[in-house]
């Protein structure tokens, strides 16, 4: 029995299988806000669900392996204080939503709450105590807890697998799915950014000084896509899913290095030419990634164009051209990491265009 | 009261005929000085940091070097014994030999090879190679690079990592990225 729902559980962490069930948490927490905030039941299942997952999954002895690793133990830290903090806002924007229907000002604008302290000594008084508490919890840490070393290094001998830190993990999943110009310069640019580019794109006054969700549902929403699922979710999947060779591992499967799988990638080039045309790739590069570029093309060129009449057209109308065009690509390049992933994970696309002669791959 | 000592000082100045000592400090470019200092320090951290990029000790293993005779491989077999030493692998097919450098084509980990698989496999992205050194799986963009391999003179063979030769610009036709096998 529980041998079945440890089966159960790792075809759940297949890496498609949990990408898609996050996205659908995250959007389903939005949906059915009122009952995630204010059900006590439920409120209380949601704020624990990291705890509960690490501390029953702990029995398992190969989960308490990786999970006992110095290094790991702050993620799952970080799951909880994920899911309270993204709870507990969400908690605070319901009430003040709640509030506005009726007429009210947000709770933050009420007389009490714009009451004024002082720097000194109110806030460095503060400060001074945290400052304390945190260097006690670190100390007595790295006392229990002492960091892990690793034998001196070896150029011949990388450590398998070999992670990057955690806050890099994110970065080190797309590196698996982007050629390394895209996902070590370009994609991280994009995202600092994309990051530094917020208020000049999202210039909608309300919500400034206060917590809500229904004055501005498709902000919030994205941005918790691009942090929750985007970051949060594949520095989980890096440190816990990804074992030797950099295969997946579900979490309650032991971390065998000859573990085999099959990973031939396919190039967009050959699925078109040798598959479907059955007539072996052109040799001339240009026409052999033609559908590639093609299809490039569309997705940042005319997709914008389209979307500015349909589904973004609001978008457009407020931002107007310049401002349209940051915003569309910087949002096609968010989305085109997961609908790359999915692909791989589905039918091994390797590149879109991929041009071996000058190392441009896409 | 300060009008007045100021008029005394200035009288003071005169008499001794010359400038007195807030003229002349009014007058010395302390900013242009601290500027030029300035500068100055900032040259010298910079030049410090340049120096520092250099390592005193380059650890580099030899470019060419001698793997043994064409007898001591056997058909099929990759060799891992140079890895550690020379940093490639040294395989041996029906027909002869290449050297492929252990360096994967993605961000420069160093791959294993997996014998029960067949394959190098590398454990930073996952990035696949068959034994030919063909790219099959992960973000590896291209094959591994193989090194130049030819027979010395007394019989055994030599490597030399100095000279590469990329599949994709055609390398692995010259001759001296395969040595076959004659008895």
């Amino acid at each position: 029995m529980i041998e079945l729902l440890k089966t159960f559980m790792n075809g759940l962490f297949q890496p498609s299988i949990a990408l898609t069930l996050t996205i659908v948490a995250v959007a389903a927490m939005y949906r059915y806000r009122r009952i995630v905030t204010q059900n006590k039941l439920v409120a209380s299942l949601v704020v624990a669900s990291p705890v509960l997952f690490f501390a029953i999954s702990a029995f398992d002895e190969n989960f308490w392996i990786q999970f006992k690793r110095p290094d790991n133990i702050p993620i799952a830290g970080m799951m909880f204080l994920v899911v309270f903090f993204t709870w507990f806002a969400l908690k605070l924007a319901v009430d003040n939503d709640d509030r506005i229907r009726e007429g009210r000002p947000p709770k933050e604008a009420e007389p009490e709450e714009e009451e004024k302290v002082f720097v000194w000594p109110d806030l460095v008084y503060s400060e001074l105590l945290c400052l304390l508490l945190v260097s006690i919890l670190l100390v007595v840490w790295s006392i229990l807890i002492p960091a892990p070393l690793e034998e001196p290094a070896n150029p011949q001998l990388t450590p398998n697998p070999s992670k990057a830190p955690w806050y890099f993990l994110g970065l080190q999943e797309i590196l698996v799915y982007f050629d390394p110009w895209l996902a070590g310069v370009v994609i991280p640019t994009f995202i600092i950014i994309g990051l530094m580019a917020i208020p000049y794109l999202d210039t909608n006054p309300k919500g400034n000084g206060y917590y809500t969700f229904e004055e501005r549902k498709s902000e919030v929403f994205l941005f918790q896509f691009g942090f929750l699922v985007l970051w949060v979710f594949l520095v989980f999947e890096g440190t816990f899913l990804r074992g030797p060779n950099w295969n997946f591992y579900g979490p309650y499967e032991y971390w065998d290095a000859h573990k085999l799988v099959p990973l031939t990638n396919v190039q967009l080039s050959e699925f078109i030419w040798a598959r479907w045309l059955g007539i072996g790739l052109p040799s001339f590069w240009l026409v052999r990634e033609f559908f590639g570029i093609v299809l490039m093309l569309g997705y940042f060129v005319a997709l914008p164009v389209w979307l500015a009449s349909s589904f973004l057209r609001k978008y457009f109308e407020q931002m107007g051209m310049f401002r349209y065009v940051i915003f569309s690509h910087l949002l096609l390049w968010m989305i085109l990491i997961p609908i790359k992933m999915y692909l791989r994970w589905t039918v091994n696309l390797k590149y879109f265009v991929a041009i071996p002669e000058f190392l441009f791959n896409i | 009261m300060a009008e007045a000592e100021a008029q005394k000082a200035t009288a003071t100045a005169t008499a001794h005929g010359g400038t007195n000592r807030r003229d002349f400090l009014a007058s010395f470019p302390f900013v242009t000085t601290a500027w030029v200092a300035f500068t100055g320090a900032l040259t010298g951290v910079g030049a410090a940091s340049l120096r520092f990029l250099y390592p005193n000790v380059l650890y580099e293993p030899p470019q060419q070097f001698k793997v043994g005779l064409p007898t001591d491989f056997q058909i099929g077999e990759v060799s891992t014994g140079f890895k550690d030493r020379f940093g490639v692998w040294v395989v041996r097919n029906e027909e002869g030999f290449y050297a492929l450098i252990t360096v994967c084509t993605h961000l420069g980990c160093t791959p294993n090879w997996l014998a029960t698989e067949n394959k190098f496999k590398c454990p930073c992205h996952g990035s696949g190679f068959y034994t030919s050194g063909i790219n099959f799986e992960g973000p590896a963009p291209r094959p591994l690079e193989r090194a130049a391999i030819t027979l010395a003179d007394d019989g055994q063979i030599s490597v030399d990592k100095s000279q590469k030769y990329l599949f994709e610009k055609g390398g692995w036709d010259d001759p001296n990225s395969f040595l076959p096998f004659s008895a």
